[in-house]
């Protein structure tokens, strides 16, 4: 999982930053009949920030982004852009525009009649709508391809004619289903940076739509990860990683390993978990709020932190023995598959740093180990 | 072996099944006899004669004309009726809307035929509208069935066009009716052709539904061609079938040759785009971004 070093230096930084809400969506529901696609959605969105909503099919998040554009109207609830109510407001009316995910370029028109057609809506005069086409094409650097109609360019080139058109009227708002939907692998993760850098460049804030997590992360300043209609955390891309406040998100983003259990202890500035997947107490290094009748918790702890070795652990927690029960080598690192006393199995990526060093080997006896804060305790 | 001669024999049967009617029709349409079932000698002497049969070529004329008309009115009522048919996701009674627009390509034409024969003498009688049968008639007749066939044309393009293409342009800010002007129409147009020659030819050729619907001095050309074959067929038939022939075929030849050369320009187009981008990335060698020099902050 890489994150753009840009857009990770933001994310960093980004708390310093004064925030000015360009978007809020207020308590929005759209019903298709009677299936709840979108349900009492609030959110906001920031000035200048890249957005990212995240989620499976069916998860409502292409009828939110649709909602924006003005496709949809929500059943109920409000949406401002800039302080003003555009919920009724007809898409041809919206200071937002779309890059769609199959581009929808028209397919008629030649590559800079698709950049003006936007403006010539707005009657611009000719000779300013001649210069913003060249700048918005200089942008993209598909100068010499103004000529050329759609079917006569790349995915790729196609890609960024679509955006080139989608920004060519200065929108306050672009909108971005799938970005990378119609690309190879390879191209996506250029298209991502190139994408961003664009989108930077000119400073415009902009809603994504994806189901790639790894595409979310390295474009998007803040997620929103929705399932069945409603958004299930929104954070950065480190907090949704690290910190996740429920199962459903964990286990979306990434991979994780958890481990069902009862609190034991629960302390100030410690707690213990009894989970019957392992012999020894999860340990961890906070508090852990619980009620009094109901003391069940999930402990989720990341592959990649979850370390083993062939030595036997000196502490007292946070270990387990187990025996090496499949090995997949991926290249840059391998998923060690281990299974646990328990019958449980638990995942441990280790990062291939040698080229062929000595390492367990299938039914292997070794011990998993994590550090006190390396797994999230979760109460959902 | 066999096996090929076989289906090689097959298709030169069926061709000759075809085919070979008309070419009897063309070879007799330069007869010299004036009985048609005998050879009389070379001549182009129907085709000459044609040109004095005023009301064999007024026919044609008012056949063309009527066809025209079908044509245009057909494209027009058809492609609204498909356009509420595939964009316009709920009204109450759509269903029974859409049946209804293609029942008339399952109806006899009789009874067509029959009904709007009817419909014209009742509004005649009622509004004195239309006041007498003719061109007007047939072509509100044929205009009827034609819409059907235009729609369904029309629809089944409408309905693989991907919506987010007419989408995109109300969101760069044209309103509804500018999207269907500048998008959709150019769009199907090939779709729009083909309807209006399928009505042009579906036009020209009817017979059931002129008959019924026909006034006095409104004769069209298969009427005057039928009536003429049933007092006996005279050469001078053959002669207007043959350039009846003769332009369809042209007219066939002449798209199918543009159709091609069209596929043509546009797949060398697309194999010249794809041989440039793969240039491109070669020139570029190793892409900067991938400079190791900037970190990744990998997870």
């Amino acid at each position: 999982m890489s994150v753009a070093s840009s857009t990770y230096k933001k994310v960093l930084e980004g708390d310093q930053q004064p925030k000015e809400v360009l978007v809020k969506i207020e308590r929005v529901t759209k019903k298709f009949d009677e299936a709840v696609a979108v349900d009492d959605v609030s959110l906001t969105i920031n000035k200048g920030e890249i957005f990212a909503l995240l989620g499976g099919s069916g998860s409502g998040k292409s009828t939110l982004l649709r909602m924006l554009a003005g496709f949809e109207r929500p059943t109920d609830g409000r949406i401002f852009l800039d302080g003003v109510d555009i919920t009724d407001m007809p898409p041809y009316e919206r200071p937002i525009n779309m890059m769609f995910q199959s581009y929808a370029l028209f397919p008629h028109m030649s590559v800079a009649d698709n950049i003006a057609f936007g403006l010539k809506q707005d009657k611009m005069p000719r000779a300013e709508i001649e210069v913003r086409v060249e700048e918005m094409l200089k942008l993209v650097q598909m100068t010499e391809y103004a000529r050329r109609k759609p079917h006569q360019l790349s995915g790729g080139q196609r890609q960024r004619v679509a955006l080139a058109r989608s920004l060519a009227k200065s929108p306050k708002l672009l909108l971005l289903d799938e970005p990378m939907g119609a690309l190879d692998k390879k191209l996506r993760s250029q298209m991502q940076l190139e994408l961003v850098e664009i989108i930077e460049r000119v400073g415009v804030t902009c809603v994504m739509v994806t189901h790639d997590q790894e595409e979310a992360m390295t474009m998007a300043q803040r997620v929103a990860i929705m399932h069945q209609g409603w958004i299930a955390q929104i954070g950065s891309p480190v907090d949704i990683y690290e910190t996740p406040t429920s199962r459903l998100v964990c286990e979306f983003v990434g991979s994780v390993n958890l481990f069902e259990g009862q609190v034991v202890e629960d302390a100030e500035g410690h707690a213990l978990i009894d989970s019957p997947d392992l012999e020894r107490n999860i340990f961890v290094g906070h508090g852990v709020s619980t009620s009094v009748q109901d003391k069940s918790i999930t402990y989720a702890i990341r592959p990649e932190k979850l370390l083993f070795t062939t030595e036997k652990p000196a502490g007292e927690h946070n270990w387990s023995r187990g025996t090496v029960y499949d090995i997949a080598y991926l290249g840059g690192h391998s998923v060690f598959h281990v299974e646990l006393p328990s019958g449980k199995i638990v995942q441990s990526f280790v990062a291939n740093a040698e080229r062929r060093g000595a390492r367990p080997t299938w039914d292997d006896e070794v011990y998993v180990w994590w550090e006190d804060d390396s797994g999230v305790a979760l109460r959902s | 072996m066999r096996g090929f001669s076989f289906s090689r024999l097959m298709l030169w049967v069926g061709f000759a099944f075809i085919y070979l009617p008309m070419l009897i029709l063309v070879i007799y349409s330069f007869n010299g006899s004036r009985l048609v079932t005998v050879w009389g000698g070379w001549s182009v002497k129907w085709y000459v004669g044609l040109l004095d049969n005023t009301q064999l070529m007024n026919a044609v004329m008012r056949s063309l004309e009527i066809a025209c008309y079908t044509a245009i009115a057909a494209v027009i009522l058809g492609t609204l009726a498909a356009f509420v048919l595939t964009r316009v996701t709920r009204f109450k009674g759509r269903t029974m809307f859409g049946g209804l627009v293609t029942a008339p390509l399952v109806m006899p034409e009789v009874i067509t035929g029959l009904s709007l024969l009817l419909l014209f003498v009742a509004m005649a009688q009622l509004i004195g509208w239309p006041a007498e049968r003719g061109i007007l008639t047939i072509w509100i007749a044929h205009t009827t069935f034609c819409t059907a066939y235009v729609s369904v044309v029309v629809s089944s393009r409408l309905r693989e066009l991907d919506l987010s293409i007419e989408e995109a342009a109300m969101d760069l800010g044209a309103k509804p009716l500018k999207v269907f002007f500048l998008i959709t129409i150019p769009m199907i147009a090939p779709s729009l052709a083909a309807g209006g020659m399928m009505s042009f030819a579906l036009s020209l050729d009817d017979l059931v539904l002129a008959s019924f619907v026909s006034g006095p001095g409104s004769t069209t050309l298969p009427m005057e061609v039928f009536s003429a074959v049933r007092l006996g067929v005279k050469p001078e038939i053959n002669a207007i079938a043959s350039l009846i022939l003769l332009s369809v075929s042209l007219m066939t030849f002449i798209i199918w040759f543009f159709a091609r050369r069209a596929e043509h320009r546009r797949k060398k187009a697309i194999q010249q785009a794809m041989e440039e981008t793969t240039g491109i990335r070669e020139q570029q060698g190793p892409d900067s971004r991938r400079d190791p020099s900037q970190v990744h902050a990998t997870a």
